[in-house]
């Protein structure tokens, strides 16, 4: 039993339009309670931003910035640096996307940020496709899993995010997941009291893009974390990496058998994705062992 | 009041970074490429010598560049930034969405022919297939006026809300240098106040910017530019007439140039309006009446003054130095649509003139009015060399 220590100041309002049981909305009132009031939101399309606003309403107790789907990262930067030549440098800038704003069209936008060192906090709410189009894949979408765009399975692994922006060395990146919301305070806490690029790549299982059930995503995220398929970890400067669940105590067959997008695998295939499940953790481990 | 100003010699581009430098934007995302950079890099050198206090951005890209823009200017920063053919057209998603937005960036775009094949000369396609974008397009002809509309853009751009885009002809212009006259600071402080939007993203009143709306709601942000749209001109004007009173230099949305009496008009966009000039000089000391309207604003498009204008004059050469495939010359185009049932007989020409960078001498210019002066109308475009 685990007390969660999270205190709501009234930054996420009720109202908002995510479907019922979806833990990016949790996911959201977490994290913007915790960023504060001090801060200004940039959102490009995404499930997160029809969570946030369709006007007139807004879901989000700070000021928000649309913008477009691969402008999340260069968006945040034009805030930022508008508030500096205003005199407000303390201001917190948090960029809210999806995996397809990060991973694919946001990515090459995100990387010119983290190369300038930009003070922007980016969270990155990863459901591992466009599931705000409906369901397709997208570069964070897992070997085998089914998608609109991938009906047989897709044929190619998740792309590595984390080591993506470890190669920029910028001061923090970090991962979480809304059935860790402790972590999640702790990690955005700790983000936002840094200066320069910092992303948080939060696991989102979708319930209707991955097939869960409406009561089973927190279940699915802890599972994701206890199974090492999608480990907790942060990475300082961009090499000094932290385990913050140090073991994997969950064959991913338990992982895979909570989501309908992996229920044609069979045992074959359910080997190969532990067997690589294993060969990461043991890379990461490595990882983890240098930086101390 | 009228100010002795000193005189330097300065390119076009560098004319710019000199307006910039006067304007004194917050923000500068900027990206490099030909023939623009010259403005960018002397916009580097003012900052790093410490006479520039700006927050500049060297992204990955024009189209980061733009969304830095965009997100600076709705904080409430004066923004500025530049570039040229591939760069505007890999903006192009974001033109409008600066325009939506109502966002007041002002940039400088330096024409230059848009590829392929690959090309670095002078040609208006760039920016005139910017046209549908929602932004305030102004074109200038020497390195005087680019400076001096750089200012005024910013007045016009934080006044209206509207996005403004200024171009000159690559190397005609943006290389070419001339005496240009600096206003001093006191005098642009005086003439351009401090940017201060009546919404912004701002911690003490939190918004959201640009979330899904529905038809109606949509319908009306595009009704609500358009009655923006409709106060261009005049501001144009009247900025144009303040600054002039500063300086002895006036400006207005056309000019038109000894067309009193005119039997041809000549009408036309940035560099080549200087050649027209000669070429005007030279008939009207031959005994010619010919004149020159130079369009300085084309989005929104002064209409009404280009009627005015033109009503009368019995044959009007539009001098086009881009080409939209399948239909022309872009000016004649909006010269047509400006000047439709305006009086009968009336012969307009559009004469597709230095495309894809060309040379168009002011003999050429001549030979053109001696050949269309009496011909008959003639409605498609017409190539000439």
């Amino acid at each position: 039993m685990e007390l969660i220590d999270y205190h709501d100041e009234g930054q996420f309002f009720s109202g908002h339009v995510a479907c019922a049981g979806c833990v990016e909305a949790l996911s959201l009132r977490v994290i913007l309670n915790t960023v504060g009031k001090d801060a200004i939101a940039v959102v490009p399309p995404s499930c997160g931003a029809v969570i946030c606003a369709g006007y007139p309403n807004s879901a989000v107790n700070i000021p928000a910035f649309h913008t477009t789907l691969e402008s999340g990262a260069a968006s945040a930067s034009g805030v930022k640096r508008a508030l500096v030549a205003q005199g407000k440098p303390d201001t917190t800038v948090v960029c809210l996307a999806g995996d397809g704003g990060t991973y694919d069209i946001g990515l090459q936008a995100l990387s010119s940020a983290a190369e300038r060192n930009e003070d922007i906090l980016y969270i990155c709410f990863d459901n591992e496709g466009y599931m705000n189009t409906g369901g397709q894949k997208s570069s964070s979408t897992p070997l085998n899993a089914v998608t609109g765009s991938t009906p047989a399975g897709k044929t190619t692994a998740k792309k590595n995010m984390i080591e993506i922006l470890a190669a920029h060395r910028i001061p923090y990146i970090a991962t979480t997941t809304p059935g860790h919301i402790n972590d999640m305070v702790a990690k955005v806490k700790k983000a936002t009291n840094i200066r320069g690029t910092r992303v948080i790549l939060v696991l989102i299982p979708c319930l209707a893009g991955w097939g869960v059930a409406d009561d089973a995503a927190v279940k699915t995220a802890r599972l994701a974390v206890d199974s090492g398929i999608f480990p907790l970890l942060e990475v300082e400067d961009g090499l000094n990496y932290t385990l913050n669940q140090d073991t994997k105590n969950q064959p991913v067959d338990d992982y895979l058998r909570q989501q309908k997008r992996y229920r044609h695998l069979e045992s074959e295939a359910i080997a190969n994705i532990q067997a690589e499940v294993d060969k990461d953790w043991q890379r990461l481990t490595q990882r983890v062992a240098s930086a101390s | 009041m009228t100010e002795l100003n000193n005189h330097v010699l300065l390119s076009g581009n560098h004319a710019v970074a000199w307006g910039v430098k006067l304007a004194r934007p917050h923000v500068a995302p900027l990206y490099p490429i030909t023939p623009q950079t010259p403005i960018l890099e002397k916009i580097t050198e003012f900052q790093s010598q410490g006479e520039l206090d700006i927050e500049l951005l060297t992204p990955e890209s024009e189209h980061s560049a733009m969304a830095a823009c965009i997100s600076a200017s709705l904080t409430g920063a004066r923004v500025f930034t530049a570039t040229s053919s591939q760069g505007l057209l890999l903006m192009h998603e974001l033109l409008h969405y600066a325009a939506g937005a109502r966002s007041s960036i002002v940039m400088f775009n330096v024409n230059r022919t848009p590829a392929s094949p690959w090309g670095f000369w002078p040609d208006q396609l760039d920016s005139l297939s910017q046209r549908d974008t929602g932004w305030i397009q102004l074109y200038s002809e020497t390195p005087q006026e680019s400076l001096d509309s750089v200012i005024q853009a910013f007045g016009l751009a934080e006044t209206l809300g509207l996005p403004t885009m200024i171009s000159h002809d690559a190397f005609y212009v943006s290389h070419s240098v001339e005496p240009v006259s600096l206003p001093s600071q006191a005098l642009v402080n005086e003439f351009l106040p401090p940017f201060e939007p009546t919404r912004k993203l701002d911690t003490a009143s939190p918004q959201a910017f640009g979330a899904p709306i529905d038809q109606v709601t949509w319908n009306r942000s595009r009704q609500e530019m358009h009655a923006t749209m409709a106060q261009v001109s005049d501001l144009v004007s009247s900025l144009g007439q303040e600054w002039g009173q500063l300086t002895g230099r006036h400006y207005a949305p056309l000019e038109a140039y000894r067309t009193e009496d005119a039997d041809v008009v000549i009408v036309t966009m940035g560099s080549m309006c200087g050649t027209a000039r000669e070429a005007v000089d030279s008939l009207r000391e031959q005994g010619q009446a010919v004149g020159l309207l130079k369009i300085r604003l084309f989005r929104p498009l002064p209409a009404e003054a280009i009627r005015q204008a033109l009503d009368g004059v019995p044959c009007t050469l539009v001098l086009d130095r881009n080409y939209s495939p399948g239909m022309g010359g872009i000016l004649h185009q909006e010269l047509k649509g400006a000047l439709y049932g305006l009086n009968q007989g009336q012969r307009l020409y559009g004469l597709l003139a230095g495309v894809g960078g060309t040379n168009v001498g002011s003999a050429k210019i001549q030979q053109w009015v001696a050949e269309y002066c009496d011909a008959k109308p003639y409605n498609d475009p017409i190539w000439v060399e």
